[in-house]
């Protein structure tokens, strides 16, 4: 008898502390099977932010390291240009990502790191319980916008992927969806892609990955992935907004 | 024998680094620090290693996070506002105990300050400076020989206890020129081993390493603390280093580090000359503080005077070191205004004898701040006189 799926290689024995729902777990799991078939889990190293995801060094059985919120672009810059040999990849939710780290995944994708950026979307503050975040609809309601965001005091959320293709040295940005069997095989795919580019050489690849937070949210999983098909694919396209892929490996 | 070779501050401390082995450099530009992020821009890439501009002072720190965790000999520089900045990654790197070289090239302060060199960040680089309970090595030159030979010194340092090491030096330093040469061989990091805990490379034949400074397990934390005590408490029984001069026959103990240790010894030599024996004590390492030799100095002085660029803050621990066994005074140039020979040389009588002149004390600026009271009302204010 064969078996058709056993728990990738690349994850280590510890249990997820994630919420039931919670996209990290489906994204953890992507990532690591990508590792296995890559076969890079001996020159692979995984950044952890903080947030909710800070403990996937705890995760992912290979070499790891824990930063500070928002810099693991920084981070990850140091490594590769250390070790150019290691397959660096930074995990990061949007607080992390896209406020107090704006600045480090802006340069690192304008320098165009040879890095892999994996960012989940959630539109939330999970780890420290439901706050605003740069990426929270107007009108969604949060612990520190307890009306739901507000256009005029607050503005709008802040889309990364589109923001990030508009730099010549980023070489790969797509946004994916954690929500269904279908978006979940395309995420993988893309997250191959953004791995596979580091292999060759091509330089900094981004995904982009919606995913739910059911807890902070206050509802199901399944009313969770409700509003993430209604509202947050219509505030966040899915798609590839970049793919100098092909381009930059044949040298043009 | 080396080749003795005229050399700018910043230049020769990039150029020594080089030649201990660093093949990583993250910095911003930040005056008056700015030659060594230039000299490193072509001399990394000659070396075969790498130099990054990062875009904030804080992307560079986190740089040099992610390359010191890979083992390599890695540094960052910047001047004291900059400082301020990296405190950050500091903090990470002292929790995740990572050898690695952060270089400040001080200048005035607080906030903008100027560009002047200063010693206003004593306190910042001693007491480790970022948040939690940490410390760093702390190495003062004096002199351009130093700058360039101080990081071979610092990176040894800190790969033997993993902890991370800071060259303070100033922005006098960093932009004088000297006559200066290696005392050391270049280091090929080829034969530096790697180490076992560190990241990155192609490791088909070890286990993974991880490197993080968090602990939330009950107790886990306080464990890593304690153990990081142990070896602070090592380090501050086996590597302080320091300089004594005339300190033989003194009657008066200088206690001063970086450039104002240089007018220091023209001060004293002033003050030899007019029948005062005076001695100086440099300490090279501001942490660990040689407070031990301070102790014992104490006993045997009749005073001592702290000569600093900066408004006692070297003087709190040498204050702690005297415990009262004899009168500490302080000469102060603070706002990064260079300390003066002959000034300090009347510092040195004012303090054996027991007068004001050139000395701060305390009671005194007390009373010159009464009249001046900080309410938006006080009438001294509404003429602009306060400030």
């Amino acid at each position: 008898m064969n078996a058709i799926t056993k728990r990738p290689s690349s994850l280590t024995q510890a249990q997820f502390h994630y919420c039931p729902g919670c996209g990290h777990s489906v994204v953890h799991r992507l990532v690591a099977e990508v590792i296995d078939e890559l076969n890079i889990k001996d020159r692979a190293v995984v950044v952890a932010p903080v947030g909710c995801a800070v403990f996937a060094d705890k995760y992912f059985d290979v070499d790891s390291i824990q930063g500070p919120h928002g810099r693991g672009p920084a981070i990850a810059t140091g490594i590769k240009r250390a070790k150019p040999e290691s397959i660096v990849f930074s995990y990061q939710g949007d607080g992390d990502l896209a406020s107090i780290g704006m600045a480090e995944i802006v340069h690192a994708a304008a320098r165009g790191e040879n890095i892999t950026v994996i960012f989940i979307n959630n539109t939330i503050y999970g780890m420290t319980g439901g706050q605003m975040a740069p990426t929270t609809l107007v009108g969604q309601v949060a612990t520190t916008a307890p009306k739901g965001r507000n256009e005029k005091l607050q503005g709008n959320p802040i889309n990364v992927s589109e923001m990030l293709a508009q730099l010549k040295s980023a070489k790969y940005i797509e946004r994916v969806s954690s929500d269904s069997a279908p978006n979940i095989i395309k995420a993988k795919k893309a997250i191959k892609k953004a791995f596979q580019n580091q292999l060759d050489g091509v330089g900094f690849s981004f995904v982009e990955v919606l995913s739910i937070c059911p807890t902070n949210w206050g509802v199901t999983p399944l009313k969770g992935l409700e509003f993430l098909r209604e509202k947050m694919i219509a505030q966040y396209p899915l798609g590839v907004f970049k793919d100098l892929t092909v381009a930059n490996k044949e040298g043009k | 024998m080396a080749e003795k070779v005229l050399m700018k501050g910043n230049e020769a401390l990039a150029e020594g680094a080089i030649r201990a082995g660093c093949r990583f450099f993250a910095g911003y530009p930040i005056t008056p620090q700015n030659e060594v992020p230039e000299y490193m821009s072509w001399r990394q890439e000659e070396a075969g290693g790498a130099f990054v501009q990062a875009e904030s002072e804080v992307s560079a720190i986190n740089m040099l996070y992610g390359a010191a965790a890979t083992g390599v000999r890695a540094m960052t520089s910047s001047s004291s506002p900059g400082l301020s900045l990296k405190q950050e990654g500091i903090s990470y790197m002292a929790g995740a105990d990572l050898p690695c070289l952060i270089v400040n090239i001080m200048r005035g302060g607080p906030g903008l300050g100027n560009i002047a060199g200063a010693q206003g960040d004593y306190t910042q680089a001693t007491r480790g400076g970022g948040n939690g309970d940490y410390r760093t090595f702390v190495l003062a030159p004096f002199s351009v020989q130093e700058l360039a030979n101080f990081p071979k010194k610092a990176f040894e340092l800190s790969e033997k206890y993993r902890v991370p090491a800071m060259i303070l030096a100033d922005g006098i330093l960093g932009q004088m020129m000297e006559g200066m040469s290696f005392d050391f061989e270049p280091v090929d990091p080829k034969t530096l081993p790697q180490p076992c805990w560190a990241i990155g490379g192609k490791h088909a034949d070890r286990a993974r390493n991880m490197v993080f400074s968090y602990a939330l397990g009950e107790g886990e934390l306080e464990k890593m603390v304690l153990k990081r005590a142990e070896r602070y408490a090592l380090i501050e029984r086996d590597e302080v280093i320091y300089e004594e001069r005339d300190t033989q026959d003194a009657e008066v103990l200088i206690v001063a580090y970086g450039i104002s240790a240089r007018a220091s010894i023209a001060a004293m030599n002033i003050a030899r000359a007019n029948g005062i024996k005076a001695g100086l004590l440099r300490p090279i390492t501001l942490w660990p503080f040689p407070s031990k030799r301070i102790a014992e100095l104490s006993k045997k002085v009749k005073a001592i005077l702290c000569v600093e660029m900066s408004m006692g803050q070297m003087k709190v621990d040498v204050d702690l070191s005297v415990k009262n066994a004899c009168p500490v005074y302080l000469h102060a140039k603070p706002g990064a205004f260079f300390p003066v020979a002959e000034e300090i040389a009347i510092a040195i009588e004012s303090a054996l004898k027991g007068r004001k002149d050139q000395l701060f004390n305390i009671e005194d600026l007390a009373k010159k701040a009464e009249n001046k009271i900080y309410a938006v009302n006080n009438p001294v204010c509404k003429e602009g006189a306060l400030l």
